[in-house]
């Protein structure tokens, strides 16, 4: 918890220049974080929100709050917040109160003011709180007060400026004396450069670029930008790379399923290191194998980093959701005290998990140490981010489940197998922060490879919402990694849970059809959390209206809680497949529990947002690869949702009164995949086993009948 | 020497030839409000106006824009088409990362001078080559809609 380490009020707020100033580790990435942090302040404090800002997150004064990561945000850095200002607001009071020589139940807060009720004594409460002593502590139990509801119209930070392009990213910082720089990218990430051929080389040193080397790591920087783009492109056609083995092709789940596996049980969402792995059912009344192959982020900017080396000191601007653990490993990369590197954040684009912000702004460092006194700004290229980014891993989820006389589930046995969610650049045994970053692969450094270990945290990596919601008496969970797959892999939205939800959730569909029970009832029967039922309950009052039964036309369910601990999200997709094999989605309706609202429509800005995301995901995305690489390098081979293919979306969102909020960032994808798999099962009778769902899918499985 | 004519202004061009106009906005006259998202023309994020049309300026030279009137969101933002679009983007909270946005705020205010009134279909079409990884399509769609009505 964020207040063990930082117990101080002044550690989470500040009074400077007349305006209020909040302090987080965690990193504003799109999901508005800083919007829902000055709220909560607002609220707290009754103080108008302009007044508020949120400072830069930064290493040394920040507090280190880890990564912003897991919907976690509003939760740990929110609930600290808030208990800091109730804090400085019971404090702030008090000290009124004995300034004015009267009783604290005299005294009313309201918009910025302490006013004294019966004399016209008041004073403004960012005075007070400039006042409160340094070694205030946070108290736990500080009461809250209660939501204001006229702040929800509050436009999100930053709005304005994005539509009129004023917004400052990474990429549009301009820095005195600032040099360009792209990498040249070796076929796969161990490649070793073995010459560049001299002409084009001194041809660009003759036209002003300089060329940083490393071992393998190879980068242009100079001016003018584009200058810089044709650079790194000519000098790439000017190197001769030796890709040892290449990268491991076939198919990925054989792969898998044949090599040696990290096997543990998975009990109440908790891998045990000390119990036998459960029996498998033999002879299961349902069983199957889900397969989710390795997706990208595929952030919409290329990562970028800004980077400046000077007397000793690294400075970095970069967009990773993780300060602290980048400056930490960058240090250890290049044997520098971490004090002599400072990490500070600067907005990027959506990246939906790690990407390759981490990887950007170490390779910036490299350049920038290379050229000292100059400030250098490193982009990657489309084709940088598609082939060298950390991307979601395979995964293949095996079920197999015995019923009861009433059709009802009374045993599950799940297992979750495929590579690590964990490729985050954390300092760890073996160097494991220096490991994970991919330049050090390429460098002349001695870095031990990466071996990536189980995470055993609850609901984590591969084993996240593997733990089924349902009640089933006999649940037999194992999570499988299997380590060394072909593709670098990490984090990527909702780990674990998009597979496993999309595995539960098909076998509860064909379930509830075996049972010939409604598929929102046939869940009901297995929950017992009421707020899940009066979720599904709202989504079937959403649904008063019969599928639309045309032609290739059918209805998808499903329900899942995020880590079975945070928001709860019922989706019922209505699509058609259609005569081209190509899903259309019609409409998506979507009810959700996020417990108590502190940014209504940021919630469903997250909610909307994860659903076409998920959408995206379900039908048209997977990396594919040879030997030398990555094949699928641009939008045009890896495909995502176009505007064209957005449905209609409605969604409710049941007030959770006064249970505590709840991060929904990642509740909806997960549910969303599985819903469309079960609408073209209901639409077609075809049931898919392997994401992606595209026309090829269907019209091979359509063959196959 | 190449002149483009940029936000109602002539500008001498000095950045080599081959320059794409996007690199030319953004490294030469510091018009950052241009994003570049692949290079490749085939995201949107670059979107500029070329007369009234909408067009992805990351791989074009600049010099094939000789002789049209170049607008980019910061041009835009002195018009009342553009103004309305601003603000009914802001209305229904199109933008999460805001990346994609400026490209699709150029991109309807073109279908709001080129089309006048169009409909949900329509703009969903014109609107396919610009890619949102956040998931904003639905408001965006929505703010099309209320700048057609013209109450943003
Ligand atoms: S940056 Fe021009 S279309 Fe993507
Ligand atoms: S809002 Fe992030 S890419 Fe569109």
């Amino acid at each position: 918890m964020s207040l063990t380490v930082y117990p101080f009020v002044r550690d989470w707020l500040r009074v400077a220049q007349g305006r209020l100033v909040l302090r987080t580790g965690k990193v504003d990435i799109g999901q508005r974080i800083s919007t829902a942090l000055m709220r909560i302040a607002a609220e707290e404090l009754s103080l108008p929100i302009d007044r508020i800002d949120v400072a830069p997150v930064r290493t040394g004064d920040s507090p280190d709050e880890g990564i912003t990561s897991g919907s976690n945000s509003i939760q740990q850095t929110g609930q600290a917040q808030r208990l800091a200002c109730a804090t400085a607001r019971g404090a702030a009071l008090l000290r009124a109160a004995e300034g004015f020589g009267v009783d604290v139940a005299a005294l009313d807060l309201a918009e910025g003011l302490v006013r004294h009720r019966g004399s016209n004594k008041q004073i403004s409460v960012l005075d007070l709180l400039s006042e409160l002593a340094d070694d205030l502590k946070v108290d736990p139990e500080a009461p809250s007060r209660a939501l204001n509801t006229a702040l929800g119209d509050a436009p999100p930070r930053g709005l304005r400026a994005m539509v009129e392009g004023t917004f400052a990213y990474l990429h549009d910082l301009e820095r005195p004396g600032m040099l360009h720089a792209r990498i040249v990218r070796p076929p796969v990430l161990d490649a070793v450069l073995i010459d560049i051929d001299p002409d084009p080389l001194h041809r660009a040193q003759a036209a002003g670029l300089q060329i940083i080397r490393d071992g393998s790591f190879l980068a242009v920087a100079g001016t003018p930008e584009w200058a810089v783009v044709r650079g790194a492109e000519k000098l790439s056609a000017a190197c001769n790379w030796d890709i040892g083995t290449g990268l491991e092709t076939g198919d990925v789940f054989e792969v898998m399923a044949e090599r040696d596996a990290e096997r543990l049980t998975v009990v109440n969402g908790f891998p045990e290191t000390s119990l036998r792995l459960p029996e498998p059912i033999e002879t299961p009344d349902f069983e199957a194998t889900f397969k989710r192959p390795y997706t990208l982020h595929g952030a919409l900017a290329p990562s970028a980093a800004l980077a400046e080396f000077k007397a000793g000191q690294l400075e970095i601007l970069t967009h990773s959701q993780g300060i602290y653990p980048l400056r930490d490993s960058i240090a250890d990369s290049l044997a520098m005290a971490p004090e002599d590197v400072v990490v500070e954040h600067a907005p990027g684009s959506g990246c939906y998990g790690h990407n390759a912000a981490d990887d950007v702004a170490f390779e910036t460092a490299l350049i920038a140490r290379a050229l000292p006194d100059r400030p250098v700004l490193l982009k990657y290229t489309r084709a940088d981010e598609h082939a060298r980014e950390p991307v979601g891993p395979a995964m293949a989820v095996s079920v197999r489940a015995s019923l009861d006389d009433e059709g009802e589930v009374a045993a599950l046995w799940m297992e979750a197998r495929g590579d690590t969610f964990r490729g985050r650049p954390r300092a760890g045994p073996n160097r494991a922060g220096a490991a994970r970053l991919a330049a050090n692969r390429a460098r002349d450094a001695d870095i031990p490879r990466f071996v990536p270990e189980p995470n055993m945290n609850r609901h984590a990596g591969l084993h996240r919402n593997l733990d089924p919601i349902y009640a089933f008496a006999d649940k037999r969970l194992v999570k499988a990694l299997v380590p060394d797959l072909p593709l670098r892999s990490s984090a990527l939205r909702c780990l674990g849970a998009t597979a496993n939800i999309l595995a539960l959730e098909s076998m509860m569909d064909s379930l509830a059809g075996r049972a010939g029970a409604d598929p929102i009832s046939y869940r009901q029967r297995h929950l017992e959390d009421r707020r899940a039922a009066a979720v599904l309950d709202r989504l079937q009052d959403m649904l008063k209206r019969p599928p639309f039964l045309g032609e290739g036309a059918g209805r998808g369910i499903a329900y899942a809680q995020y880590k079975n601990a945070m928001t709860r999200v019922g989706v019922a997709v209505d699509l058609t497949v259609q005569e081209c094999g190509a899903v259309r989605l019609d409409h998506v309706r979507l009810a959700a529990d996020a417990g108590r609202v502190v940014d209504a429509d940021g919630l469903r800005a997250q909610l909307e947002g994860g659903v076409l995301q998920g959408a995206s995901w379900a039908l048209h995305e997977e990396v594919h690869w040879g030997p030398s690489g990555r094949e699928t390098l641009d939008w045009d081979s890896y495909p995502v949702l176009r505007f064209d293919e957005v449905p209609k979306i409605t969604i409710e969102v049941i007030g959770g009164g006064d249970a505590p909020s709840v991060g929904a960032g990642e509740a909806s994808p997960p549910p969303t995949v599985a819903a469309i798999a079960n609408g073209i099962f209901a639409a077609t009778g075809l049931r898919l086993y392997r994401l992606p769902l595209n026309a090829d899918a269907i019209m091979t499985a359509a063959l196959q009948e | 020497m190449l002149k483009l004519r940029i936000n109602g202004q002539l500008r001498a061009v000095t950045s080599a030839p081959d320059t794409p106009l996007a690199y030319v906005l953004r490294d030469e006259f510091k018009l950052k409000g241009t994003k570049i998202g692949c290079g490749l023309e085939q995201c949107g994020a670059c979107t500029v106006l070329a007369d009234d049309e909408a067009v992805q300026s990351c791989a074009t030279p600049a010099a094939v824009f000789e002789g049209r009137a170049i607008t980019t969101i910061e041009g835009l933002s002195q018009t009342p088409e553009g103004k309305r679009v601003q603000q009914a983007f802001v209305a229904q909270r199109a933008a999460q990362c805001g990346y994609c946005t400026a490209g699709l705020v150029v991109a309807v205010t073109s279908l709001l001078r080129t089309q006048g009134a169009f409909d949900r279909a329509t703009a969903q079409t014109a609107l396919r080559g610009h890619l949102c990884r956040c998931g904003s399509h639905p408001r965006v769609l929505a703010a099309a809609e209320a700048a057609q009505k013209g109450d943003g």
